[in-house]
């Protein structure tokens, strides 16, 4: 198939962008996007052009590292897909493709559609954990865990930390991101001494880069996880109670 | 040179905690005093980071990826293995250990893996402490599903995301020793050599992968926990950044290199669809346990599978392993089909898969059970293919997945080279020539969060009161410089092709000669071929740009030219081995039906390479392999 590609490209952080066009003709519909990139890169390099850069490493929507806005939806669109899985055979032969970086002022641009995402790193590091040292775990079936809780944890903790929430927010809130971390551990038991620092911890970092919800749901519609925004409306409940309970605690001080 | 595994004496059930009692501690206020370095971020890396910090030693950890949570320990799909014997089927610590040295090929020692199976149980009470969501029964207590190589259920699963879970579980806790200022972070930095003072390691040299600068590291310890080298191949299922230059700059400096020869090629991953393919996508070992693998009887095979009747289909693992049937180990598994595929009985449109059907589970099982055990991998499959596994049987073929070679290490994980320790994958120590299913995760945690933590102390313990080498010292200069020198050559060549397209045309020498099969000549033919190639890359590689900045081929063009080396190497050990066993099968060496035929006498030993400089012929050292507590069998799944 022979495509048209209009690419951001911004030299680097600092840098102005702008986008370019580039012919990216018969290209296999079996090829994945970023293999569409590849070959488009290696045509570039040899037409003496710079190649275009942009984040990827596992390609099997697993690790996260990719992340592209695909006219102008976060990973193309595909319901539960990351860039990665998304395959040619989805677009049709002479289409014009917009392709750009995550736009948030949490995700700085490095260059061209790599943008800087330790922000996530951030929150996570604020209480994304449970404080268990190694060597002093219990028995691991000390502790039952119900099935439906354990799968529901799951369902959270599938989060890849790609962004592309971020990217699909109008408000570029990183909701989705912590409160699928937050659910994840504030559902299991194990969870449960640190349920109300870790929500109010990891919630304050989270304000200190990105916007506020305000509940248009685009983020689950462009999770490659499709990771429910329930999990939104239970960190909520938590943040809310911790505030309460963490200042009732720090008055008794 | 004589290398000593330094296998602590006594009886093999007690020498761990014998060897735990001799070493050497470092008393809790001393920690701190003390830094050590651990490159990579994957299981064992930040595993090993984030003891190391909660123990208070002070610790930078290093990773090329832009988190610590996205090394390739994430993609690992189905499970990680421990002898709890919670099915009550039998398992135990000494059966772990025999499954283990048996599904290696008896080339592993004994020691290292029967303490892994020792260290088993406690990294399933440590992950589930940590909030990792194992898979659990209707009583909330953990389930439990069987693989490859064993005939219990000994593997504790998240999903098809096992590898991912207990990643994000490590990462975790090394974001919380990140937070509590014990563990330092450098991320999109990538390690490009190892400094090496008075005999030993002294520090790193890294580049920074966004502002392109070089810069040292010192530190009183340095571990490299940076992965496998499967992408010698090009293609193959590992991510696109895996890369061997951490370890290989350390074979150069002095760490002896065993068993490169000793690949693992999986047996269930999706086939190559065409040119530009850049990776191959796994499908967990765990389907193997629902789904039946089969050809059809007929060669060239035009017709839709289902419409293939029953006695025109050869399923081909159950007719010669009854007892495994479908899970014998992976080697075995992967020979298996590459001998029905080059018998002209591979299906798909290039014929160059099996089948793995799921039709008869789903008819057994229900579509819900089938879809709670599989479902991602069926969405995964479907994605990637545009096939439907619920409607017709997914297709399959071996690609290279895992390497058991890697830094040779003593019993304390360390290398050659004194205060260099190698960790997971990138030690060559328990999997001897075939590693098992749901065994990886099993090496990575165990070395990272129990075997490095404590056996490291055993050595920085002698250097209380030092301070690592500065690094303004000149060994770190020079090194500095050599990087420099390394990246301008390559940027200067200014050529006529592409690094992709150099690394492609190496992929395919390594695959056809030192794959799946291996023959004396296609060996020598490849070590008379690759430096040709390497040769022709320095001179005409083109990579445009800076090193000053974001400039991801002249990244990997660093990365092919250490794989240059290193699949020469691979060969020479692969010629050298005149024998087959586990993932190496030379051809010359099999029994009348086609199975590997070891030679115990002669070759029951671990090959470690030295380096003596480049184009010259590497040294081999030898470390035989005792076996006291198993017998040396023909490995039979029949």
């Amino acid at each position: 198939m022979d495509l048209t590609l209009r690419v951001w490209r911004q030299a680097g952080p600092d840098r102005p962008g702008a986008f370019e066009e580039y012919r990216a003709r018969e290209i296999s519909e079996d090829a994945s996007f970023l293999e569409m990139l590849d070959v488009v890169n290696e045509r570039l390099t040899l037409e003496g052009k710079e190649p275009i850069t942009f984040d990827h490493d596992c390609r099997e929507g697993i690790c996260g590292t990719c992340g592209i806005m695909i006219n102008g939806k976060p990973h193309g669109g595909q319901k539960g897909t990351a860039t990665c899985q998304l395959h040619m055979r989805k677009f049709g032969n002479g289409d014009v493709i917009v392709v750009e970086p995550w736009r948030a002022a949490g995700f700085p641009v490095l260059k061209d559609l790599m943008v800087n995402r330790s922000a996530f790193d951030r929150i996570i590091e604020a209480g994304g954990y449970i404080g268990v040292d190694v060597g002093s775990a219990p028995e691991a079936n000390l502790i039952p865990v119900p099935k439906a809780v354990s799968e529901l944890a799951m369902d959270a903790a599938a989060c890849i930390g790609c962004g592309a929430c971020v990217a699909a927010c109008p408000n570029n809130a990183a909701q989705l991101f912590t409160a699928a971390k937050v659910a994840h551990l504030n559902l299991l038991p194990q969870g449960q001494p640190e349920r109300f620092a870790r929500v109010e911890a990891m919630v304050d970092t989270m304000e200190r880069f990105f916007g506020s919800c305000t509940n248009h749901g685009e983020c689950e519609a462009a999770c490659p996880k499709s990771i429910s925004i329930d999990f939104i409306a239970l960190l909520n409940k938590d943040y809310v109670r911790a505030k309460r309970i963490n200042r009732a605690m720090v008055s008794r001080a | 040179m004589q290398l000593d595994a330094r296998i602590p004496g006594g009886p093999l059930a007690d020498k761990w905690d014998a060897h735990r009692f001799a070493l050497p501690l470092v008393a809790p206020p001393n920690r701190r005093r003390f830094e050590v370095i651990v490159v990579g971020t994957g299981l064992a890396g930040a595993g090993a980071a984030a003891t190391l910090g909660e123990l208070g030693y002070q610790v930078k950890v290093f990773t090329y990826n832009d988190s610590n949570r996205r090394a390739h320990s994430i993609s690992a799909q189905g499970g990680i293995n421990a002898s709890k014997d919670y099915r009550n089927d039998g398992d135990s610590t000494h059966r772990l250990f025999y499954d283990t040295i048996k599904g290696g090929d008896y080339r592993s020692r004994e020691a290292n893996v029967y303490r892994l199976a020792q260290l088993s149980n406690e990294i399933i009470d440590q992950a589930t402490a940590q909030g990792v969501p194992f898979a659990r029964e209707y009583g909330g207590t953990l389930a439990n599903r069987s693989f490859g190589g064993t005939q219990v259920a000994r593997t504790f699963y998240a999903r098809g995301q096992t590898g991912q879970q207990l990643l994000l579980g490590a990462y975790q806790a090394l974001a919380r020793q990140i937070h509590a200022g014990t563990v330092t972070s450098y991320t999109r930095c990538e390690m490009l050599e190892v400094v090496v003072v008075d005999g030993k390691a002294a520090g790193v040299v890294v580049r920074d992968m966004v502002t392109g600068e070089i810069s040292s590291h010192s530190a009183h310890a340095v571990v490299l926990a940076t992965g496998g080298y499967s992408n010698a191949y090009f293609l193959s299922t590992n991510a696109k950044a895996c890369n061997v230059t951490a370890i290989w700059r350390a074979h150069r400096k002095g760490a002896l290199f065993a068993n490169p020869c000793f690949t693992q090629i999986h047996p269930t991953c999706i086939p190559a669809s065409d040119e530009f393919q850049s990776k191959l996508t796994l499908m967990s070992e765990s389907l193997r346990n629902d789904g039946r693998i089969w050809v059809p009887q007929a060669e060239r095979e035009t017709r839709h599978p289902r419409d293939i009747p029953e006695d025109q289909r050869d399923y081909f693992l159950e007719r010669r392993y009854p007892a495994f049937g479908n899970l014998v180990p992976r080697d075995v598994a992967s020979r298996a089909a590459k001998r029905e595929v080059d018998a002209g009985k591979g299906v798909g449109s290039l014929h160059n898969g099996v089948y793995l059907d799921f039709a008869e589970s789903l008819a057994r099982l229900g579509h819900d059970v089938v879809t709670e055990r599989y479902g991602n991998l069926f969405e995964m499959y479907e994605r990637i293919t545009g096939e439907n596994p619920y409607e017709m049987p997914m297709r399959i073929y071996p690609a290279p997945h895992y390497t058991m070679g890697g830094l040779w290490v003593d019993y304390d994980l360390m290398t050659t080279v004194p205060g260099l320790y190698a960790i997971g994958e990138a030690n060559f120590a328990d999997h001897g020539a075939n590693r098992l299913g749901a065994s990886a995760l099993m090496q990575g945690l165990a070395d990272g969060y129990f075997i490095l933590p404590t056996t490291v102390a055993g050595y920085l313990a002698g250097m209380l009161g030092k301070k690592p080498v500065p690094p303004s010292h000149p060994a770190f200069a020079a090194a500095e410089a050599e990087v420099k020198d390394r990246t301008n050559r390559l940027l200067a060549a200014k050529g006529s092709r592409t690094v992709d397209w150099f690394h492609r045309e190496l992929g395919k020498i390594v695959w056809d000669e030192c794959g799946m099969a291996r023959t004396a000549d296609g060996l020598r033919k490849a070590i008379a071929d690759i430096p040709a190639l390497q040769e022709e890359f320095h001179r005409d590689v083109r990579i445009l740009g800076s090193g000053e900045d974001i400039n991801q081929a002249l990244e990997r063009a660093g990365r092919v030219a250490d794989f240059f080396e290193l699949a020469q190497l691979m060969c020479r050990d692969a010629l050298n081995r005149e024998e087959s066993c586990g993932g190496h099968f030379r051809v010359e060496h099999q029994t009348p039906d086609g199975e590997a035929l070891r030679n115990d006498d002669e070759y029951a030993y671990v090959a470690a390479w030295g380096f003596d400089g480049p184009g010259v012929e590497p040294t081999l050292v030898k470390e035989h392999l005792e076996f006291e507590n198993v017998e040396l069998k023909t490995r039979s799944y029949k």
